[in-house]
């Protein structure tokens, strides 16, 4: 869909992105990820023209980004960014609207359109339609900020810090809201982030930027289980590399029909191990009940598997 | 103190009537002279309510207002007293001119044809005063802005009507008037013109001007210092200036000459008028379209929209609240300096006001200087109207 082919751009002779090359499948959700200057938003706004790399090449759907007409290339790609930069002058149905619009569609199209993404981040649109701005929260901002991106149903999404400015509570809904709806949409994303939690919440691949150069590209699993080196590490957090990882398994494959105590808390079976730990601590015991999805215990995990290696699946 | 005043007592109506009944006492309203020439004497607020009018005007009625004043300053906070209030500031100075051109009538009976009633100090202070009533009343109420507005305007209509109805006829100010009824009229249409033809092309070249500044630092480094050091010119030597170079230009060029281009006249006029309305406009365009965050334009540029699109579609209507502001600063200012260039021969209404200046005539003067305080008003008013509507929905 997107290929990065040893793609170079400098400010001033500092080179911000140092010969990328970068292959993005159909479908993936790539995360950029570095610490500031790692030219992880210059990356990104190669991909839409907003900025025109030196050297290297880019290719979108197979063909030189450079043969696309800049305002074409744009529409096809959604871009949503940190501080929103909705029209504060216009509606919420006409920031939605704004590509749509760009392209021509009939009204009834993008009325269509714009109840149907309101639908989908959980906006009543009813009541948000005719709202503007500023009577929006923060959260809702954002989520009609990448509505906006999605409005003309394009098949790339590029996603610059789009939860940043938001509180943890937000934030999370809004991550949890991002995975859902590329599950559901298949879309290819590319969002740039300096949060590592976020990263491997939502990416199938992370991209790990310092200075320019790609350090590491992997599944979120791979990094956590393997890191490339020392600025890897770090980044990831040293210290919680462990608990980071727990949070990437199922509790599932570590349940035996072996009942816990009648007096054992439980836990879902779609819990993540790092939660049956954390609720093994804080319940201050060694064996929890599992539930299965009709709420009933149908086994129990002990805390000295839980750090091993899965046994199956 | 606009929320949460409980007590009632409210200082700044306090202060008002304490410096109204200070006016009253202290200021003649009217001075009666037996020509236009000579300054006449002075006759107090108390001295018409007594003799010349004692049993004809219901003494009572102003006594009354000053009681519910008194009231209103220890009253309560409901709105129906603020209403009270604005309703009061109306009638006082529809009862000031009835009053003072009652005299006048009076005045007119027994003294020469020649007499001259004229209105005294006191008469504009109350005036002034009221006014002042009549704006924190409104403003305590905390009504829309239109609202507001609205209701701005009527206070004056029982003014409006007294005069209307010829109550004022036999005052000085409205003889004036009558002597120069046919030019009057003119005048006003004549200082529109003259503010029309500077805020026009100010408006038609500031705005390219205020685009370029904003697109090119050097541009801006160019232009400020000169719109600046236009600025610091005194009027009288801006249009001296001109006065020259066009009339060289006319005497050269009988084309221009034809044109109305002259040494005096409208061009020395406009032509500094202009020069002196480009600095707001041009201020507040490159101030408005500078304010336009930066992320909205990225966001802009990142859904494909184009340069064209982006400037006349986000740039310029978040631009136009600022724009606006600069705009009425640019308007308002030039309807006052409009008045200078009846100097060089431009007309307007400064030629009525520096007539009755040159011939000692202060009615006269009033004559061309009320005017232009009621259009300076005016433009206010329509352009705070206009960026009212214009952020109604997006405030």
């Amino acid at each position: 869909m997107i290929e990065f082919q040893n793609t170079s751009k400098s400010y001033d002779g500092i080179k911000a992105v140092d010969g990328l090359s970068l292959t993005i499948a159909r479908g993936e959700f790539v995360v950029l990820i570095g610490p500031s200057g790692s030219g992880k938003t210059t990356a990104l706004q190669l991909i839409n023209r907003l900025l025109d790399h030196d050297s290297g090449r880019i290719l979108f759907e197979g063909k030189e980004i450079y043969s696309f007409n800049v305002r074409d290339l744009r529409r096809r790609m959604g871009y949503a960014i940190q501080s929103v930069g909705l029209f504060p002058h216009w509606t919420v149905e006409r920031n939605i609207a704004t590509v749509p619009q760009l392209l021509g569609w009939e009204r009834s199209r993008i009325d269509q359109r714009v109840t149907e993404l309101l639908t989908l981040f959980a906006m009543d649109p009813a009541i948000f339609r005719t709202r503007y701005p500023h009577q929006l929260s923060g959260g809702q901002q954002q989520r009609v900020g990448v509505a906006r991106a999605l409005a003309a149903d394009p098949a790339v999404l590029l996603m610059d810090e789009p939860f940043g400015a938001l509180d943890p509570v937000t934030r999370a809904a809004l991550q949890l809201e991002m995975k859902r709806v590329h599950e559901g949409s298949g879309k290819t994303i590319v969002l740039v982030t300096h949060d590592i939690d976020e990263a491997l919440l939502l990416a199938s691949k992370v991209v790990v930027l310092d200075r320019g150069r790609v350090v590491q590209v992997g599944s979120p699993l791979e990094l956590l289980s393997k890191p490339a080196n020392d600025f890897v590490a770090d980044f990831i957090g040293r210290a919680d590399r462990g608990i980071k990882l727990l949070s990437l398994r199922a509790v599932e494959p570590y349940v035996s029909s072996a009942p816990a105590a009648p007096d054992a808390p439980s836990i879902a079976i779609t819990a993540t191990v790092r939660e049956a730990v954390s609720c093994m601590a804080a319940a201050g015991v060694a064996v929890l009940g599992v539930r299965n999805s009709d709420g009933r215990v149908v086994g129990s995990v002990q805390a000295a598997d839980l750090v091993l290696p899965a046994r199956h699946g | 103190m606009r929320d949460g005043n409980d007590v009632g007592f409210n200082p700044v109506l306090a202060l008002i009537n304490v410096l109204g009944l200070g006016a009253a006492m202290a200021l003649p309203l009217l001075r009666v002279a037996p020509n236009r020439l000579v300054s006449g004497d002075p006759v107090y607020l108390a001295e018409l309510l007594q003799t010349s009018l004692g049993d004809l005007f219901p003494g009572g009625w102003v006594v009354f207002m000053v009681a519910a004043m008194a009231a209103a300053i220890f009253g309560s906070t409901r709105r129906w007293v603020h209403w009270g209030v604005v309703g009061i500031a109306a009638a006082w100075m529809a009862t000031l001119v009835w009053l003072a051109g009652y005299h006048a009538s009076a005045i007119a009976l027994t003294e020469s044809p020649l007499a001259r009633t004229a209105l005294g100090a006191g008469f504009w202070t109350l005036i002034a005063l009221s006014w002042l009533l009549c704006l924190d009343a409104v403003d305590r109420l905390q009504i829309g802005f239109l609202s507001r507005m609205v209701l701005l305007a009527s206070v004056v209509v029982p003014m409006a009507i007294v005069v209307g109805r010829g109550y004022g006829d036999e005052l000085s100010i409205m003889k004036e008037y009558a002597n120069r009824s046919d030019v009057f009229a003119s005048a006003v249409l004549r200082h529109l013109q003259i503010v029309a033809t500077a805020i026009v092309p100010t408006v038609l070249v500031g705005l390219p001007l205020a685009w370029a500044a904003y697109r090119h630092a050097r541009v801006r480094s160019l232009l400020f210092p000169f719109l600046n050091l236009v600025q610091t010119i005194p009027s009288i030597a801006l249009f001296g200036l001109f006065m020259a170079p066009l009339a060289w230009m006319a005497a050269s060029y009988p084309v221009l000459g034809r044109a109305g281009i002259r040494g005096v006249g409208l061009a020395p006029a406009v032509l500094a008028l202009f020069l002196y309305s480009l600095l707001p406009v041009v201020r507040s365009a490159v101030a408005g379209l500078q304010q336009v965050p930066g992320a909205v334009k990225t966001a802009a540029r990142g859904m494909g929209m184009g340069a064209v699109t982006i400037f006349w579609r986000v740039e310029v209507p978040l631009a136009l609240p600022v724009l606006l502001l600069g705009l009425r600063a640019a308007v308002v200012q030039t309807i006052g300096l409009a008045a200078v260039t009846a100097l060089v021969g431009a007309g307007g209404l400064g030629s009525l006001m520096f007539e009755g200046l040159f011939s000692g005539a202060n009615e006269l003067v009033l004559l061309g200087v009320v005017p232009i305080v009621v259009l300076a008003v005016l433009a206010d008013g329509v352009f705070k109207a206009l960026s009212a509507v214009l952020k109604g929905p997006a405030a």
